[in-house]
């Protein structure tokens, strides 16, 4: 059990920035003496600023909306926005909101990319952790795997993945994590590579601690420095990943709101002279994603400066 | 230090303060520091390590990085003032007039260009000549350098060469363009005993050759007794001692130098003689320096209201014309040097270790097709060949040898990391040598621990001090209840004389010393039998290597352990030991009584690894032995005796051919060599006392 708590710890520091609501409780004030020196970097506070908003919009979706995100208002269909009237951001082709739409798909946004992501680090950090501090054939057969999963394109496997299992949250979650947690898997596996060669792990072997204990006590607290910058990075692919998914139509069924399903459906309309319903989604997309590189960005600086 | 020297004066410092700038403020790293230097003298700089000497190093090449500057005084170099000089003037004269030795050969080396390239670019770059003249002289200077085949070696890439010969190369790169100044940062520290002493005996016949003026940074007191002629001491960024090395070591002034004497164990002391004396407290960080004296909260002759008072200049001593000190009690004090150790025969106990025959062997396949078609496709690394040694109860033996002896690899087999190929290890009555560390039981495990060299690496940087040494406890099954083992952990703190408060510390709030105590503590926290020390201070500054020398001391004295002490530095094993293995290449060379071993007859290994041992006192003269060539590979080692290719004293095909004995030379010294006992008692001792030689 210990493995896994340790395992959400750096999951739970890259989202703290946004929710901050579960810091390292160990550590607070050196928590929140580091996210001091963030204010330092414009480009993270640029980042946090984004993402709060996005959180924001996610979390109180209901308030911020009039409409119901799937209720068709057939009277104003295709509105512009700015164009007057209840719908500031305009409606789509059966009348949606789209201002409705856009928080509804960030909550859902800002739902699956995380769990994705805890889950992918999950099973990244417990491949990489047994193939780096192991070698021999566990990491033979580890690394192999990920190769092979790895040496897929990923759009190829993603849509293999969800047209055998359907499109659903669930089956996007599974689909983000077996093709993230290779790449996780390695990351681990080098950063545990240069890790077990110290003292401090020889030590822990001479007193016969356990491979488990090791791994999860010893090692993995001080991987957590590149994998929380990692982990930022990453969401930010992911929510492009869930982005393409959705515009591809494997995204989450319709009528459920979803950013990529939008800029599919406005991108129906772009020729027909109406680009504005995907020009908001793809910016809906691109803020979150560049607020998370942004971050990252930020978290790397102050972590290569102490 | 008249007006009339000023000619010869290649290199002044006037009242240099330089500050780094950081988002905590400026950071005054050395307040105020002033140096002369003549032509052709070679001037030592002493201190330990955050005293700023590497930073009054790369003051002088100009080169302190963004965050770094000169805020006041002035650098001359041979009568020009260097601030004034334009960045391209500074190019120049870096690299052509000035040249840098740094400490490590490896990184100052850019691995992907050859040696041959490297060397010719300086002189290509700097005196504009064509190719051929250049692969000349640089062919030259590697012969010059004592480099063995120099034009082969022009054509290599730096991984080829070992690092000695890597040190040798980058002492060549700064002497090709014939420097005024030579600044050398701890060239030799990386480097083994008997490398070493051959890099040092090549510095001073280039400087005799050149007539270079030798800047000289170390750490290490004996090393500077060799090859400078002036040192000074630096202490918090500022000068505090300065004088010939006669009147530094024979007439010490200043209260920090004789704390770092006091802190060195000299050869021929060992701790039933001499008690060590570190320097309590740790240097200050540079912008919380005390008012007055920077040394004052360490120094045991501080007298409040004197030494806390205002800047304290440096002041001749005696009207002398070299020797200063940055003392006000300089007349007052009357140095006693350190009490006498306490007398403990330590009687023969009952032997807790004991190994026949111990053999590694580790495997090593070649899969290439001339390999496998010859049937010669795997080989064995004979790390340890062979081993007999026993030890008893309380005692402390030690294992000494150069980097690729085996005595790691040894201490790998003894703790579980590794298995023994052949040969039992008999502890405590088990033979342990074919059990891993999985498949002991807790009870052996608790009775054989371990502590590191490396106080950064020692500790899990992610848990509190508490929970390292608290995890051992509860391990090993002392105790189970949290308030019980933090009780056990508080004691454990007391041992190795660390407040209890540190209980909650992280080790980056540690000092290195600090970090090693706690490691301390940790082997010692399940009451061991046996306690394995690789390199415990090799890593530590020597105020501190004292400390930690005195604990290990104590703390095994108290708990009546063996230790088992690895390391590669003579004077301190024959400080701490009872006894002293001597290992080379896989092999036992000698074993027996601390002083017998320091005595004759030596194995010529021995022999010369005593002899390239520095001395940080002026008055020893070693007798003068140097081993040829390069340790060979342990893949692929000598026959017969191990040493004999390098050997001073190799007796022909007997060595070539056969393994030699192991001669008794009484009371269990041993001693495996061809040449009998009674010709090698006839040696003359390394260590002799000027007057005698004279």
């Amino acid at each position: 059990m210990t493995d896994q708590t340790n395992d959400q710890a750096p999951q739970v520091d890259a989202n703290a920035p946004k929710s901050a609501e579960q810091p390292d409780r160990v550590g607070l004030a050196k928590f929140l003496y580091s996210m001091g020196l963030l204010r330092e970097s414009p480009a993270a506070m640029i980042g946090v600023t984004v993402i709060t908003f996005w959180v924001f919009i996610a979390i109180f979706a209901d308030v911020v909306t009039v409409y119901e995100p799937n209720a068709n208002d057939y009277a104003a269909t295709l509105k512009l926005p700015f164009s007057g009237g209840d719908h500031w951001l305009g409606t789509d082709l059966l009348g949606r909101d789209t201002w409705s739409r856009l928080a509804y798909g960030a909550r859902a946004t800002l739902i699956i990319a995380p769990t994705a992501m805890v889950c992918a680090y999950f099973l990244g950090i417990v491949m990489g952790m047994l193939a780096g501090y192991y070698g021999g054939w566990v990491d033979n057969l580890i690394s192999r795997v990920s190769d092979i999963i790895l040496s897929f394109p990923l759009i190829i496997l993603f849509i293999i993945i969800i047209s055998v299992f359907g499109a659903s949250a669930l089956n996007i979650i599974i689909a983000v994590t077996l093709a993230a947690s290779p790449g996780i898997g390695r990351i681990v596996r080098g950063l545990t590579l240069d890790l077990r060669n110290l003292e401090y792990v020889s030590a822990a072997q001479i007193r016969g601690e356990w491979g488990l204990y090791i791994m999860a006590i010893e090692l993995l607290p001080n991987a957590r420095g590149p994998l929380i910058v990692d982990a930022c990075l990453r969401m930010g692919y992911t929510i492009i990943t869930i982005g393409i998914l959705g515009f591809l139509g494997l995204g989450l069924p319709p009528p459920d709101p979803d950013w990529g399903g939008m800029v599919k459906d406005g991108a129906a309309m772009v020729l027909g002279g109406s680009p504005e319903m995907a020009i908001i989604a793809s910016i809906a997309i691109s803020s979150l994603v560049i607020g998370f590189n942004l971050l990252a960005d930020g978290l790397r600086e102050i972590s290569t400066r102490d | 230090m008249t007006d009339s020297a000023n000619d010869d004066i290649v290199l002044e410092l006037d009242n240099i303060g330089i500050s780094y700038f950081t988002r905590v403020g400026e950071i005054p790293a050395v307040p105020n520091f002033s140096l002369r230097l003549k032509r052709g003298e070679s001037y030592g700089l002493v201190g330990e390590s955050g005293c700023g000497k590497s930073t009054v190093a790369m003051a002088i090449m100009n080169y302190l990085g963004k965050n770094g500057g000169i805020v006041n005084g002035t650098i001359s170099f041979e009568g020009r003032d260097m601030q004034t000089m334009s960045e391209e003037e500074l190019r120049q004269t870096r690299g052509s007039k000035i040249a840098m030795v740094y400490q490590e050969p490896m990184s100052a080396l850019n691995p992907s260009l050859t040696i041959g390239t490297q060397l010719k670019e300086v002189l290509i770059y700097h005196e504009n000549i064509t190719n051929a003249e250049a692969t000349e002289r640089s062919i030259q200077m590697l012969s010059d350098v004592n480099m063995p085949d120099p034009d082969r070696v022009m054509a290599r890439y730096p991984h080829q060469i070992s690092g000695g010969q890597q040190q040798r190369v980058v002492i060549a790169m700064a002497m090709l363009s014939n420097p005024s100044l030579l600044l050398l940062d701890e060239p030799t520290t990386a480097l083994d005993v008997t490398v070493e002493a051959t890099v040092i005996d090549l510095i001073a016949q280039l400087r005799e050759k050149f007539n270079t003026t030798l800047l000289y940074i170390s750490h290490n007191l004996g090393l500077i007794v060799k090859v400078c002629d002036r040192a000074g001491v630096m202490y918090s960024g500022s000068m505090v001692e300065e004088g010939t090395i006669e009147e530094l070591f024979k007439k010490t002034k200043h209260p920090y130098t004789f704390g770092l004497f006091d802190c060195i164990p000299t050869l021929g002391a060992d701790k039933h003689t001499r008690m060590l004396e570190p320097i309590p407290g740790q240097v200050s960080l540079p912008h919380e320096r005390p008012p007055g004296c920077a040394f004052g909260p360490r120094c045991k002759y501080f007298k409040p209201g004197v030494c806390d008072q205002g800047d304290i200049p440096i002041e001749h001593i005696d009207h002398g014309e070299t020797h200063r000190a940055r003392c006000l009690r300089v007349d007052e004090i009357e140095h006693v040097p350190a009490n006498v150790g306490s007398e403990v025969t330590v009687s023969e106990g009952e032997v807790v270790l004991d190994i026949n025959g111990m053999s590694k062997f580790y495997e090593i396949s070649d899969m290439s097709l001339s390999a496998i078609m010859s049937g010669q496709s795997k080989h064995f690394v004979k790390a340890n060949e062979n081993l007999n040694f026993e030890a008893q109860r309380g005692r402390t033996i030690a294992i000494v040898g150069e980097s690729g002896c085996g005595k790691s690899t040894f201490a790998k087999v003894l703790t579980g990391l590794e298995t023994a190929t052949e040969g039992e290890i008999m502890f405590e009555g088990t033979n342990i040598g074919a059990i891993p560390v999985q498949k002991r039981d807790k009870k052996l495990i608790r009775a054989l621990q371990m502590v590191f060299q490396n106080p950064d690496g020692t500790l899990n940087p992610s848990h509190s001090v508490g929970h390292c040494i608290g995890r051992v406890i509860k391990k090993f099954g002392i105790e189970k209840d949290p308030k019980k083992v933090r009780e056990l952990v508080g004691d454990m703190l007391d041992v190795v004389r660390l407040p209890r408060a540190f209980i909650t510390r992280k080790p980056r709030q540690l000092s290195g010393g600090q970090k090693q105590r706690i490691a301390v503590a940790r082997a010692f926290a399940g009451n061991p039998s046996m306690v394995i020390a690789d390199e415990p201070v090799s890593a530590l500054d020597v105020s501190v290597q004292a400390a930690v020398i005195n604990l290990l001391n104590d703390v095994q004295k108290q708990y009546n352990t063996t230790l088992l002490f690895i390391s590669h530095d003579l004077s301190v094993v024959r400080f701490i030991s009872d006894e002293i293995v001597v290992m080379y290449l896989g092999q036992i060379m000698e074993a027996g009584e601390a002083d017998k071993i320091f005595q004759p007859p030596y194995h010529p290994y021995t022999e010369a690894l005593l002899s390239a041992v520095p001395i940080p006192d002026p008055d020893i003269v070693q007798k003068r032995i140097r081993l040829e060539g390069e340790m060979p590979s342990v893949m692929d080692p000598p026959t017969g005796c191990r040493f004999s290719t390098r050997c001073p004293r190799y007796l022909g095909n007997l060595c070539d051919e056969q393994e030699p004995p192991n001669q008794d030379a009484g009371d269990g010294h041993i001693i495996k060599c061809h040449i009998p006992i009674g010709e090698l008692a006839q040696v003359e001792p390394i260590f002799n006392k000027k007057e005698a030689a004279e």
